[in-house]
């Protein structure tokens, strides 16, 4: 559990700009971390588990989780657990980025990504633009181009908005738009 | 009376029989034995069916010798808790020593429903050899069995009608158990195998369902591929009940388009569940069936996300119960409300287990279903938050909720609104609700919300606690206030000694009594054993190196009470202590 633990630290010091799908090793251990994790749940009777995996990822620090609540029979959480949402092509949690001007779309896999500054910096990268800092005020009010995403709702949302669990799970595809059309996001 | 008793008397026991026979209730034939000897005579010998709701409160031997001419048993294992991980592995409900002792007395068993049970192959097939007019076989969260023992069943049972697995954790061995239904065997009427992992012979499927003109109910495994939905459908137009199995294809392919040509024809189909593989973007096919439906269960579907669920829902005006995911969100629910005037149960289940904050449904859902379905009565509602206003609302707007089962993500969430506990909100549902029966609740609540329970919840059989209340008072509002109670679950309150043994002769009125992290003692448990000979008293230590006698102040981390004719079970595991 230690060990797990320590590589997990690690991940979160090294920045990701590299192109999804070069870290394979790296994934497969935390995906195996989430495997630990669950079992050692399953053993204890009493006390938190499956804290490690959320709260590494900077979302908001979770409740300690506790044996059976919310109450849900195993057989349903197991069934549920195999099939998180994603993308169609069912690996991975991929999603189509556009960009406006840009010929054509790229597709990322969010899961590669720790947190909103891993995925801003890498997107910066893939397309050759300048995002900017969010600020809950001004959106990225200021810069050349502003991030949006289309939610499990269909309406399109500023990136950066909800914590970062939150967002993976709900974000269907990216859309950098232009500054200029951004405006109106910024400042609700 | 005297008069009426005389007349009764003169009757043959044929007629009393026969006057009986249209008495279908386990409760009522329970009422009636109790009238007069010739009465529970008469009865006990021409009971076909028996309902157990407790494994553990009578014994194999006890059944056979009062009803000798039981066909059809249901019997019930674990308390139910276990679903949640609170019972220890090991702690019981085997069902051999019943199907042994129905085998060796002769009984002539055609229908068994277990509900969490442990059941093993070897019980399958000697179930499946000693009964030759078996014809049903229904269960529900049970464990221990492989697909072997399915194989054993469906080898031999020659006019098995029904096999109906239910969220079972069944350990696949990938061998051929749907192959052995006989060529012979067409008495097939329903058939679910969705809870198997494997893949299943889809040739020896096709062949069955074409041979079961039957068959009304088909509940697929994700391993059936759609392409074979589709051809299966098309040889059982008369599908009442369908649960589809992988859901995927391409929307814009031949197999999607011969699919929704079948659905058009398949207008007999009212329940429909599955979708755990889908592709949103072929379920307009199912739309045409959408029309009739009155059961829909999206609750294993994560993959349609809300807008495609408000879609699907939208056609579905007959619904009266639907079972789905948070995912739909408070807008979806509104959708429902707006669409579903036939509604009578709702049940939202959590999509995201570790409550990190995706935001699913609110109050406000519960609240327009509330407003838009008059006829609901029965309700699952997992949701982010609530408020002692929404509860109100939804008091007035619904006042005959049988069933109300409302389970906050943060176990302790006060009023999102006005930080205040969820005291009056619930106190407004018993109040309103005089036939409710089941209650389960959750939030933050005092001593105050037990003691509206007590006041108000006549009917109450059914209650299940989790993080409430300030003091035994909680407990003892509701020992003392809910004269219908049957079974009591409580967890991680602070209820001790004083609550519990107030009133020891409650217990025996009671199917049963779970306490888990509560303030209970050792010694208090002790001595209800001693007081009470004829309740079992169950305490738990799990991984307590207890030596000898425990410490009477010790507090008891998990207890289990239930009545029982039988006294202390001779199957219990190490841990378990009979007191």
């Amino acid at each position: 559990m230690e060990k797990a633990a320590a590589v997990l630290e690690n991940d979160d010091l090294k920045l990701r700009l590299g192109l999804p799908g070069t870290d394979e090793p790296e994934q497969q251990s935390s995906s195996s971390q989430v495997k630990n994790n669950k079992r050692s749940c399953a053993e204890m009777e009493i006390g938190s588990c499956q804290t490690g995996q959320e709260q590494e990822s900077g979302a908001p620090a979770t409740k300690a989780q506790v044996v059976g609540w919310p109450p849900v029979r195993s057989y349903r959480k197991n069934v549920l657990q195999q099939k998180r949402p994603e993308s169609e092509t069912g690996s991975g949690m991929f999603v189509k980025v556009s960009m406006d001007g840009a010929p054509y779309l790229r597709k990322i896999d969010l899961k590669f990504y720790k947190n909103y500054f891993d995925l801003l910096k890498a997107l910066e990268n893939m397309f050759k633009c300048t995002i900017g800092v969010y600020s809950e005020r001004e959106g990225y009010n200021g810069s050349e181009y502003a991030p949006t995403y289309e939610d499990k709702d269909g309406d399109w949302m500023l990136v950066g908005d909800v914590p970062w669990e939150m967002f993976i799970t709900s974000c269907k595809r990216l859309r950098i738009m232009k500054g200029s059309e951004a405006r109106g996001l910024g400042c609700l | 009376m005297c008069l009426f008793q005389s007349i009764m008397n003169y009757f043959p026991e044929e007629v009393l029989e026969h006057v009986f026979d249209f008495l279908t209730s386990h409760r009522d034939r329970n009422a009636v034995s109790l009238v007069c000897k010739s009465w529970y005579s008469v009865e006990r010998c021409s009971r076909e069916k028996v309902f157990i709701g407790n494994c553990y409160a009578v014994n194999p031997e006890r059944l056979i010798a009062r009803f000798p001419r039981v066909r059809s048993l249901t019997l019930k294992g674990k308390p139910h808790f276990a679903d949640f991980n609170l019972v220890p592995h090991d702690w019981g409900g085997y069902v051999y020593p019943w199907i042994e002792a129905m085998a060796k007395n002769g009984i002539n068993l055609e229908e068994l429903r277990l509900k969490r049970m442990v059941v093993s192959d070897e019980s399958l097939e000697l179930l499946a050899k000693s009964f030759p007019n078996f014809k049903s076989l229904v269960l529900v969260s049970c464990e221990g069995f492989t697909t072997d023992g399915l194989a054993a069943i469906a080898s031999n049972c020659r006019y098995l009608r029904e096999l109906d697995l239910q969220e079972n954790e069944v350990d696949d061995r990938k061998g051929q158990w749907l192959s052995c239904f006989p060529d012979s065997c067409t008495s097939l009427v329903s058939l679910n195998f969705t809870c198997l992992k494997g893949e299943v012979n889809v040739a020896a499927l096709e062949r069955l369902v074409a041979r079961c003109r039957n068959l009304k109910s088909l509940r697929l495994n994700h391993a059936v591929p759609l392409d074979v939905l589709q051809k299966i459908l098309a040889q059982a137009p008369q599908l009442t009940d369908l649960g589809t199995g992988s859901f995927i294809s391409d929307p814009d392919s031949e197999t999607c388009a011969k699919l929704k040509n079948i659905m058009k024809k398949s207008k007999s189909i009212r329940t429909l569940s599955g979708f755990l593989d889908v592709n949103p973007r072929c379920l307009p096919a199912v739309y045409p069936v959408c029309t009739n439906l009155t059961s829909l269960n999206l609750s294993y579907a994560p993959g349609i996300y809300s807008t495609e669920l408000t879609k699907l829902i939208c056609h579905c005006e007959k619904l009266e119960r639907l079972w789905i995911l948070d995912t739909i969100g408070d807008k979806g629910l509104g959708v429902v409300a707006s669409t579903c005037k036939e509604l009578q149960e709702l049940r939202v289940f959590p999509s995201d287990f570790y409550g990190v904050g995706n935001a699913a449904v609110t109050e406000e859902g519960l609240v327009a279903i509330s407003a838009g379905c008059p006829k609901l009565n029965s309700i699952l509602y997992f949701c982010q938050q609530m408020t002692n206003a929404a509860l109100i609302t939804v008091a007035k707007n619904c006042p005959n909720f049988i069933r109300f089962r409302l389970c906050t993500l943060d176990a302790t969430v006060p009023d999102a609104v006005t930080n205040l506990p969820l005291d009056e909100g619930f106190g407004a549902i018993v109040q309103s609700c005089k036939g409710l029966k089941r209650l389960s609740i959750s939030g933050l609540l005092t001593d105050q919300v037990f003691l509206y329970i007590g006041m108000y919840a006549e009917q109450l059989e059914m209650l299940s606690i989790a993080f409430a209340g300030d003091s035994d008072k909680g407990m003892l509002y509701v020992l003392n206030g809910c004269k219908k109670l049957k079974k009591l679950e409580i967890r991680d309150c602070p209820f001790g000694n004083a609550a519990l043994l107030a009133d020891v002769g409650k217990y025996e009125t009671m199917r049963s009594l779970w306490m888990s992290s509560c303030e209970v003692t050792f010694g208090a448990c002790k001595t209800l054993a001693e007081k009470m000979p004829r309740l079992n008293v169950e305490v738990f230590n799990e991984g307590e190196q207890i030596d000898g006698s425990p410490d009477g102040r010790h507090r008891v981390e998990k207890m289990y009470l239930y009545r029982t004719l039988v006294g202390p079970r001779s199957d219990a595991p190490d841990f378990v202590w009979t007191l």
